[in-house]
């Protein structure tokens, strides 16, 4: 009987590691331990022994079934991770081919400078505000002490619509608009489309400007230069940036100032005008000039993005050609 | 404006080099645009004269030259200028020399005739823009120096761009008295004298007091030789002042304008009928300019008139029948002070900008007339000769202007510059700037001298004091600020989120211009009067838009015809919609009414409305190796519009139909929120593809931007613990019932159980018969108390496909 086990397990050896298939193995198993295999077969044959032998019978057998089930469950294992390593192999995929479905698109590099713009100074407590393009006269002239005639409407190329009605020259006329509807303390920047009838290679007919307008109890000149200083810096991102502050005159202001930027060894390059809000502009708007002082600022949005992001020609932001614009995705 | 530096330096002379002298009045606000050198750019050309001219054997045109040029040995010139003469003093460019263009002149044979270097015009030397034939000089100039130091070319032209505040700043006396200040250095004055009156001539002058006049100063000076010609030396300063030289006489004023800032004009005495008369323009009175132009005058501008009518327009511009030229022997010098307000604003309504209408425009110093009277008689008289008559110097006293006297506190200095500036160094900078000033307990009294126009409120001073203190020396300080949090409403809707999400979908913002074409405005929304400029730059920037879609159009042709045939755009601004008679933006524009947000209105004339417009077309996605390309298309675009109302989520969205003629009758669709319109959907109405010159059919939708901004906040709802259930069915219906309409039965019919319905196919072909379409829906089941049994599911699907079959005949496919 021992001796028959023992063949019994060389045999099983045999066919579990001949079985290559999950099939096969399960063919085995059959042959080997199920109702009518070998195994069970010789523990059915037990009944017929003579008492005394039946429980070392009863242990050799079982003692060779566990033997040939662990037999089976190792190879079982071994195929299953055969079978692994086949579909893992199969299903290897070249990784650099590109991946398909929609390509992103992106903002408008105006966008993405006003946003910048916009990040800046809400960190100085500043909301936007926004004012209308079409404007009357009042608020893009008068109310900022620009009467008709004045010589500085030279300098705005004027769109007109008619005698009162014109296209704004300038973000300013959200100043008058905020400050109509709105008591000081405020801080405001108000981003936007400005246009004049100017057109070439360095002037566009409509462009961007974001306007700001710090009203509060102490503010002056110094105030408005440590302000626009940060900011510059900021934007730039670069440490050699040099920020330079001389006189200039603005109707609506004064003192005025036209701000420089010079980065590394580069050349000053105008970049906004700002200065101390004119006590006209605070007497058209009703605001108590011995209680209050602000500064005010006008920022040309595409000098900034121009300078920021390396563009040459102004007249490339409204071309639109989807090459130039894909390169601010 | 143009200014020589050695002319600048005569009046202040600053211990700095030219680089530093642009850099301070940079930084005194007097912008320093360009320095150029005054040196045109030549070398080896000297002072040259032709002893002998004959003719070329070879060429007609030509002349062969013995010249001068002040070695031992006449040198052999071709020269084919039509003055070459002999005795004319010019200029040679020896051999070895160049020219401003860059020609380096060699020994040449020019029909066989030997050329040592070449006579040159002023043009050729880059000294003024025209030149006809060869430089002439004077005869007693220094032949064989070179024209580098005889024309004292070691100088630099500095260009200042003026803001137009500083009308005092018109002139070399005015930016030295700026830079004196700024370097405490005194002003060297022009020392100028009182004419001896050699001549009994005068020319009575009459002023009317109702005109811009209040002032007007002259003199007649007789027996003056203006054949004679302008030195070279004024030549040279006029045009380092950016001012071409006319005659000998105009010359003068224009000598005396650039340097002391007063315009003057030149009468020819015997061209003036009567007396002079200032008054304003008569009606419909008509005067011919100098430059030959003839113009009506506008009532309300003054005039310098004779007998015979009017002969100039004051301060702008002189009349041609009075002007002087080579045979004038008598002359009449103007020289005026009209008021800046009077003046202003007229040369533009002429078309007339003058050196001379700059300055009167920006203010002229009221004390500077006779000043000027006589220093440009000194000069006139020594250089063309001549005999001063008497002057004549009218002035309206009460109506001179009256200098500014303010005072300035010296607390509000400090606010306003935002620093203490100590009151010696306030009053000693008032005074340098030639402000009158008296220290008080509090600040200072101070009086404007008259020619600084631009002193009239304290703050104007105050800013002085802060342009000459330095504004580079000036701290920047940081404002103390209490940070404060602002209210941030969570059903507010960024427009930023919206263009994100647009581009996280592959759209690409455009900017595009505000103003449009007016055929192209009509073609597309015809519907909608637009607003048109009234001086547009071009036809095509007529009007203002009231739709989006013309101008992503645009952007799509640009792109098309640079082989990209697939795009997605977005653009967000403002369209303008006129309301005639005060009617409501709604009426004007039903399809998309206006949604406030930021939309704008100036007045009940106009609604500007924030949109935002989409446009695609060609494929959806890129080309792609690993699955197929889909085409944008109706649908794809309407997906693109859900995602929006996906976060603007305040309201139910529609789409009803739609009566737009821009788009396909068959693919459009109004967009509603609320049952109030704000867009639109559809593809663009083939009939127009042509019409617009576009290679493919886009896609577009338009919608009010505030439409988009508002999103409910967020609710939480219980999850049902239980399975859910799918049914499907599969239901063959008429082609003109929409899978709208069966939804709304389906809900109806299973108001509790049903948690969604799907189309998951739509198949019209040869499967079904014609005039008819199956549709498959799925029905989502599932209840929050229990699982669902079996028969009650089945009992609510009988339920729904037989109300399917009622409503709309639907049946369902086996």
């Amino acid at each position: 009987m021992a001796l028959e086990l023992d063949t019994l397990i060389v045999e099983a050896k045999a066919l579990v590691a001949d079985a290559t298939t999950l099939g096969a193995l399960e063919k085995v198993r059959v042959e080997l331990l199920g109702k009518k295999g070998r195994l069970t077969t010789a523990l059915k044959s037990i009944g017929s022994l003579p008492t005394d032998e039946k429980p070392a019978a009863g242990q050799a057998i079982n003692k060779a079934k566990k033997a040939v089930q662990v037999l089976l469950e190792e190879r079982l294992l071994a195929l299953d991770n055969a079978a692994l390593a086949e579909r893992l192999c199969a299903d290897a995929l070249d990784i650099t081919l590109p991946g398909g479905g929609i390509v992103s698109g992106g903002l408008h590099p105006i966008t993405r400078t006003i946003e910048r713009m916009t990040a800046l100074f809400a960190q100085l407590g500043f909301n936007v505000a926004l004012g209308p393009e079409v404007e009357d006269d009042y608020h893009n002239f008068e109310a900022l002490n620009i009467p008709v005639h004045h010589p500085a409407r030279a300098m705005h190329d004027t769109f007109y619509f008619d005698a009162g009605r014109l296209l704004r020259t300038h973000t300013s006329s959200v100043q008058i608009r905020y400050m109509e509807a709105n008591q000081p303390p405020l801080r405001i920047i108000a981003p936007g489309r400005t246009y004049r009838c100017d057109s070439d290679m360095t002037h566009s007919p409509m462009f961007h400007q974001v306007e700001g307008l710090l009203i509060d109890k102490d503010v002056g000149l110094t105030d408005l230069m440590g302000h626009l200083d940060s900011f510059l810096k900021m934007f730039f991102d670069q440490d050699d940036c040099e920020i330079r502050f001389r006189p200039s005159y603005f109707p609506f202001t004064e003192p005025s100032t036209e701000v420089d930027i010079r980065i590394g060894k580069g050349s000053w390059i105008e970049v906004l005008g700002a200065g101390i809000v004119h006590p006209s502009v605070f007497r058209a708007v009703g605001i108590d000039t011995e209680e209050f002082t602000g500064y005010a600022f006008g920022i040309g949005v595409e000098r900034l993005a121009m300078l920021r992001y390396g563009v040459k020609d102004l007249r490339q932001f409204f071309e639109n050609d989807l090459r130039f614009l894909s390169q601010f995705h | 404006m143009k200014i020589s530096e050695r002319w600048l330096r005569e009046w202040i002379n600053p211990p700095v080099d030219t680089a530093e002298l642009a850099a301070q009045l940079t930084l005194l606000g007097l912008e320093v645009d360009e320095v150029q050198p005054a040196h045109p750019g030549f070398s080896d050309v000297v002072v040259a004269r032709i002893e002998k001219v004959s003719p070329h054997p070879d060429a007609d045109r030509l002349r062969v030259c013995e010249v001068d040029n002040g070695n031992a040995e006449l040198v052999q010139i071709v020269c084919g200028a039509p003055n070459a003469r002999t005795g004319l003093v010019t200029a040679l460019a020896n051999v070895g020399g160049t020219l401003p263009d860059g020609t380096r002149l060699k020994k040449a044979k020019l029909r066989g005739v030997e050329s040592f270097g070449m006579l040159c015009s002023a043009a050729e030397l880059g000294l003024s823009d025209e030149g006809k034939g060869i430089v002439e000089f004077p005869d007693d100039a220094p032949v064989g120096k070179s024209l580098h130091a005889w024309l004292e070319l070691e100088d630099a032209i500095i260009e200042v761009e003026l803001t137009p505040d500083r009308g005092d700043c018109l002139s070399i006396r005015g930016i030295a008295r700026d830079l004196s200040a700024r370097n405490d250095l005194p002003l060297t004055l022009r020392e100028i004298n009182t004419a001896v009156i050699q001549s009994g001539v005068t020319q009575a002058v009459e002023v009317d007091n109702a005109c811009a006049c209040v002032r007007y100063a002259g003199r007649v000076i007789a027996g003056i030789d203006l054949s004679r010609r302008t030195p070279v030396w004024m030549v040279e300063r006029l045009r380092r002042g950016g001012v071409r030289s006319i005659n000998l006489a105009v010359d003068v004023t224009n000598y005396v304008m650039l340097e002391l800032g007063q315009p003057m004009h030149a009468f020819d005495c015997k061209k003036i009928q009567g007396a002079i008369q200032v008054r304003l323009a008569r009606k419909a009175e008509r005067l011919v300019l100098l430059d030959g132009r003839e113009v009506e005058l506008q009532t309300g501008t003054t005039v310098i008139a004779d007998d015979s009518g009017a002969i100039g327009i004051a301060g702008i511009m002189g009349g041609l029948s009075t002007a002087v030229d080579e045979s004038t022997t008598d002359l009449f010098f103007e020289s005026a002070l009209f008021l800046a307000n009077e003046i202003i604003g007229k040369p533009r309504s002429y078309g007339l900008h003058t050196e001379s209408s700059q300055r009167f425009e920006r203010g002229v110093d009221p004390a500077g007339q006779t000043e000027a009277l006589e220093y440009a008689s000194g000069l006139l008289i020594t250089l063309a000769g001549g005999k001063a008559g008497a002057i004549t110097d009218m002035q309206i006293v009460e109506r001179m202007p009256v200098p500014i006297a303010l005072t300035v506190r010296q607390s509000r200095l400090k606010r306003i510059l935002g620093m203490e500036v100590a009151s010696d160094e306030v009053t000693r900078l008032f005074k340098q700037l030639g402000i009158d000033c008296t220290p008080t307990d509090s600040g200072w009294s101070v009086i404007a001298p008259g020619y600084r126009y631009d002193l009239q409120v304290e703050e104007d001073f105050i800013a002085d004091i802060g342009r000459m203190y330095g504004y580079d020396k000036l701290p920047r300080t940081l404002l103390a600020h209490t940070p404060q949090l602002h209210a941030v409403p969570e059903t507010q809707v960024s427009p930023l989120e919206i263009k994100q999400r647009l581009a996280a979908r592959g759209f690409q913002e455009v900017v595009t211009y505000s103003f449009v074409e007016a055929a192209q405005q009509s073609l597309l929304r015809p519907d909608l009067k637009a607003l048109p400029l009234a001086n547009p730059i071009s036809s095509e920037m007529g009007v203002m838009r009231t739709t989006l879609v013309g101008g992503l159009i645009d952007v799509m042709r640009h792109n098309q015809s640079r082989q990209l045939a697939s795009m997605r755009l977005f653009e967000t601004g403002l369209r303008f919609l006129p309301l005639p008679d005060s009617q409501s933006a709604d009426s004007v524009d039903p399809v998309i009414v206006a949604g406030h947000g930021d939309d704008q209105q100036i007045d009940k004339q106009l609604q500007q409305q924030n949109m935002l417009c989409g446009l695609v077309t060609g494929r959806l996605n890129a080309e792609n190796w690993n699955s197929g390309v889909d085409d944008n298309d109706f649908y794809s675009a309407k997906a693109d519009v859900a995602a929006l109302f996906a976060r603007a989520n305040a309201g139910v969205v529609e789409y009803l139909p739609c009566a737009l003629d821009m788009l396909h009758p068959g693919q459009r669709a109004t967009i509603t929120v609320k049952g109030i319109s704000v867009g639109f959907i559809g593809a663009l109405n083939p009939a127009l593809q042509n019409k617009l010159n576009l290679s493919s059919l886009p896609f577009v939708f338009e919608l009010s931007l505030a439409a988009l901004l508002t999103a409910r906040v967020p609710a939480a709802r219980l999850l049902s613990r239980y399975p859910q259930v799918r049914r499907d069915i599969a239901l063959l219906v008429d082609d003109a019932v929409t899978h709208q309409s069966l939804v709304d039965t389906v809900r109806q019919a299973s108001p509790e159980m049903l948690q969604e319905v799907l189309v998951f196919d739509v198949y019209l072909g040869k499967k079904v018969v014609k005039g008819k379409k199956s549709m498959a829906l799925g029905l989502i089941l599932q209840d929050f108390s229990r699982t669902l049994e079996d028969a009650e599911v089945e009992k609510a699907v009988t339920h729904i496909v037989e109300s399917l079959g009622r409503e709309h005949g639907a049946e369902l496919r086996a």
